[in-house]
């Protein structure tokens, strides 16, 4: 092969000069920043995101998946898929064994289905496609599905699908068992101690099936609740990793800067977050699409991204992320237009009725947000009030559907049937919940295209769905889009391979290593 | 003595009592819900999870018999559980107590040393500089936001001039034991009790001034001053003695609440205590812990109250305990 054309598949592969020069050094220390304090570690029974960010060093899933969402071995080392598209053959890792020394085998992946159905919200929809599951020996497990699922390899990283031991759960009460509070993972580290409100310690698992790995000896999560004193606590040395949303935005370009400081906005693939403004479809102006269509011209988001959120982020074309599986641009286009908002109000009939923002209330970014857009909405003529709350009352307002403007983010899983379909669909129009279809938008063709798009088969099929899927949304604006977010973290540059996959931090720091 | 003490301590409990009934529907009365919270962090809403949740908070049982069950365990000291935190109440307060203790009880000792020596001082000197420098010096840090003292601490003393640690209770891994650990402790305390304490200690300079100028002008200084007695016991024996019982009721008041009294501060210089436990379960909606904490807060009011009322006849001899 001519050295070009090797230098170009090297640069392609991204396998830059300096990454092939290092190799990992082992030991040391890595000091990180915890917000707001997990309530719990077992993973299995609490899904918020700082119980994975810590616990996803603790357990593993079957699967992690690159930055562009392929599917990557960890405690399966191989899988295959029949040509029917409903039978999923797992193959397991052998050697594997919990942090007690217990091996992990097929058992505990099926004993994990189990209690996963009953505790864990996400997985139990995505395995409500499961008809059986079994394990013909100890490193086999096969799904077989009652129909095709599209995103079904998709949906075992550690945080939606972790692993559970058996031997310490099977005929326990699963809400009080003590291993809650000292969890045993098959991951690269272990739990070593939890002082509440202070600090959660692991220590590296000298038994990981992955030859050398982990690097670093522990990591220490740090509770601080105030984003001044973690941004301070980075400034002056004391912690070595701010894990995106750590700290304010405002603080990103000024902690950026100090010496020794790198940043990234990678490692957010997978969850791909994305905010918009639900807007109530059920009553008053904003029943009329063209108010809704005003509200997308009127908002300057172009702003948002560049001030607000320091440039980080993109501009949100519809109800997908540019990141995740089957996106299109290929739809109607919202560019600022303070002018073509003000018409399409005129043309709807708006005569200045009162139109309640509910903000969001995590943090200052948030607050300055919600003033702005309440800004950008009056400058077109709507009459803005904004309703202050925390967030359990906000979202309580929102699952009572008494709001008619609310600010949100919702995470997408890589696929439009996981993390996208479940806020338009009209069956999860469901009072006193959040986070499903609380703008009560209903369109007989778009929950027959989500159906379809969820067990078509090709993907090229999938992808024409999910297209028209895209463009209808867009056109009937049920939600206001607003940007595609990028939470950066903020490291120490001796901190390497910190992020290696598209789930980043969240799944664990098995890669990482200290340049001392 | 015995009788007066024994009567405060019924009252108190049946206080006590209806404080947990108030709060029990104050509580529920916010808007808010615990399984919606939770459901939310999980990133999953669905029915199944939301009624699951109910189910394990109790939620779904009618509003008396969760009173009932919550009532009947605060009388056997049992305090439940927080399903958000998956451990029992009691076992959560304990173990953040002894942290607010010591944060709280230094700044208020910090606070009524200062306040009281500087009140006098400025009683003393009225009228002159140092009374003027003293009652702006205590006015600005009663005047600045906690916060807002926190953050400027932080900057000068920890990021520029780099000598006390911005947060925590300890030096995180460090694993100091024995002397070393109390000076590590001794440090990380030293910037969160200074901010808590020159905040009351405002109040205590103030009240003490003022009360001392009262004090002064009463017939028996003059007597004592008749008498030939010196200046510095006249001001001493006489007239700070006398002068004090509005700074103990003050700081009655202020050591009941001294232990939910510290959110600020806790929250700024991440200070595992009881005040960052009760904000974060007063945002979480976890009931069972909000109302735990507001439980031991109550009782050490009451406690609080009933030791000024004693200290008072300390102070005072003429002060008898009416029955």
């Amino acid at each position: 092969m001519p050295k070009r054309v090797l230098l170009g598949l090297l640069l392609a592969c991204g396998l830059t000069a300096p990454a092939l020069a290092q190799e990992p050094k082992t030991g040391g220390v890595i000091n990180a920043v915890i917000q707001p304090e997990p309530p719990g570690l077992m993973l299995a029974q609490v899904q918020n995101g700082p119980t994975q960010m810590v616990s996803g060093n603790i357990f593993e899933g079957l699967l992690r998946y690159s930055p562009k969402l392929e599917p990557l071995p960890e405690l399966a080392e191989s899988w295959s898929v029949s040509e029917d598209a409903k039978t999923y053959t797992f193959k397991l890792k052998k050697g594997v064994t919990w942090h007690d020394g217990k091996p992990f085998t097929a058992a505990d992946v099926l004993f994990s289905m189990e209690m996963l159905k009953q505790t864990h919200a996400r997985a139990r929809t995505n395995l409500a496609q499961v008809d059986k599951i079994e394990t013909p020996d100890d490193y086999t497990v096969v799904f077989t599905l009652k129909q095709p699922f599209g995103p079904f390899l998709g949906i075992f990283e550690v945080g939606s699908m972790p692993m559970v031991p058996k031997h310490l759960y099977e005929g326990t009460d699963w809400k009080t068992n003590p291993y809650n509070n000292a969890p045993v993972g098959t991951g690269p580290f272990m739990f070593k101690e939890w002082q509440k409100g202070s600090f959660i310690r692991l220590v590296k698992n000298p038994n990981y099936h992955e030859k050398g790995k982990p690097y670093i000896d522990e990591i220490y999560w740090q509770i601080i609740p105030d984003a001044a004193a973690r941004s301070v606590a980075y400034e002056t040395g004391k912690v070595d990793v701010l894990p995106g949303g750590s700290v304010e935005n405002f603080d990103v370009p000024r902690l950026s800067k100090l010496k020794d400081t790198c940043v990234t906005g990678a490692g957010w693939e997978f969850f791909s977050p994305l905010a918009w403004l639900w807007l109530n479809n059920r009553q008053g102006p904003l029943a009329d699409k063209r108010v809704r269509q005003a509200i997308m011209y009127a908002i300057d988001r172009d702003f948002a991204k560049d001030v607000i959120w320091n440039g980080l982020g993109k501009v949100a074309t519809g109800p997908s992320a540019s990141t995740i599986k089957f996106y299109t641009d290929d739809v109607p286009k919202y560019p600022y237009n303070p002018a073509k908002a003000k018409a399409l109000l005129k043309e709807a009939g708006y005569k200045g009725e009162k139109i309640r923002l509910l903000p969001l209330a995590y943090g200052e970014t948030w607050q300055r947000w919600g003033e702005a857009v309440k800004q950008n909405l009056q400058d077109v003529g709507m009459n803005i009030e904004t309703i202050a709350t925390d967030v359990a009352g906000g979202n309580q307002k929102i699952g009572d559907w008494d709001y008619d403007i609310a600010f949100t983010y919702l995470y997408q899983y890589g696929d439009p049937a996981l993390g996208v379909g479940r806020n338009y669909i009209s069956s999860n129009i469901a009072k006193g919940q959040v986070f499903n279809n609380v703008e009560g938008y209903s369109n007989p063709e778009i929950d027959k295209l989500f159906a379809d798009g969820a067990t078509a088969t090709p993907d090229s099929k999938r992808k024409e769905i999910y297209d028209k899927a895209q463009k209808i949304l867009v056109e009937d604006v049920p939600v206001a889009w607003m940007l595609e977010l990028q939470f950066p973290t903020i490291t120490r540059c001796k901190v390497k391979n910190l992020i290696t996959t598209g789930i980043g931090v969240n799944d664990g720091f098995k890669d990482a290593w200290l340049d001392k | 003595m015995l009788s007066f003490v024994a009567q405060r301590i019924v009252k108190g409990v049946i206080v006590l009592l209806a404080i947990v009934v108030l709060n029990f529907f104050l509580i529920r009365l916010a808007p808010g819900d615990p399984a919606i919270v939770m459901a939310g962090e999980a990133g999953a809403s669905d029915q199944v999870f939301v009624k699951q949740l109910r189910e394990k908070f109790g939620l779904d049982k009618p509003l008396p018999e969760q009173l009932f069950i919550y009532v009947k365990g605060v009388a056997t000291l049992d305090l439940g559980f927080s399903f958000r935190q998956q451990a029992p109440v009691a076992k959560l307060i304990g173990e953040r107590l002894p942290a607010t203790l010591l944060l709280t009880l230094t700044a208020f000792a910090i606070s009524l040393a200062l306040g009281i020596l500087f009140g006098t001082f400025a009683a003393r000197f009225a009228g002159t500089f140092l009374d003027t420098g003293i009652t702006v010096f205590a006015l600005i840090f009663y005047a600045m936001p906690i916060f807002w003292v926190a953050l400027m601490g932080i900057l000068l003393f920890s990021v520029t001039m780099d000598w006390l640690p911005s947060f925590g209770y300890e030096t995180v891994g460090a694993n100091l034991t024995g002397l070393a650990h109390a000076v590590d402790v001794a440090k990380h305390l030293i910037m969160p009790a200074m901010t808590l304490g020159l905040f009351f200690m405002a109040t205590y300079t103030r009240m003490t001034r003022a009360s001392m100028l009262e004090v002064k002008r009463l017939d028996f200084v003059k007597t004592a001053r008749a008498k030939g007695l010196s200046d510095a016991v006249i001001q001493r024996r006489h007239v700070l003695r006398n002068a004090l019982l509005p700074v103990v009721t003050l700081a009655g008041v202020h050591s009941g609440t001294l232990i939910g009294g510290a959110v600020i501060t806790e929250t700024v210089f991440a200070w595992p205590g009881i005040g960052r436990l009760m904000y974060d379960a007063l945002l979480q909606r976890d009931y069972n812990l909000l109302l735990g904490v507001f439980v031991i807060c109550s009782a050490m009011v009451l406690i609080f109250n009933l030791i000024t009322d004693l200290v008072y006849r300390l102070v005072d001899p003429r002060i008898e305990y009416a029955t």
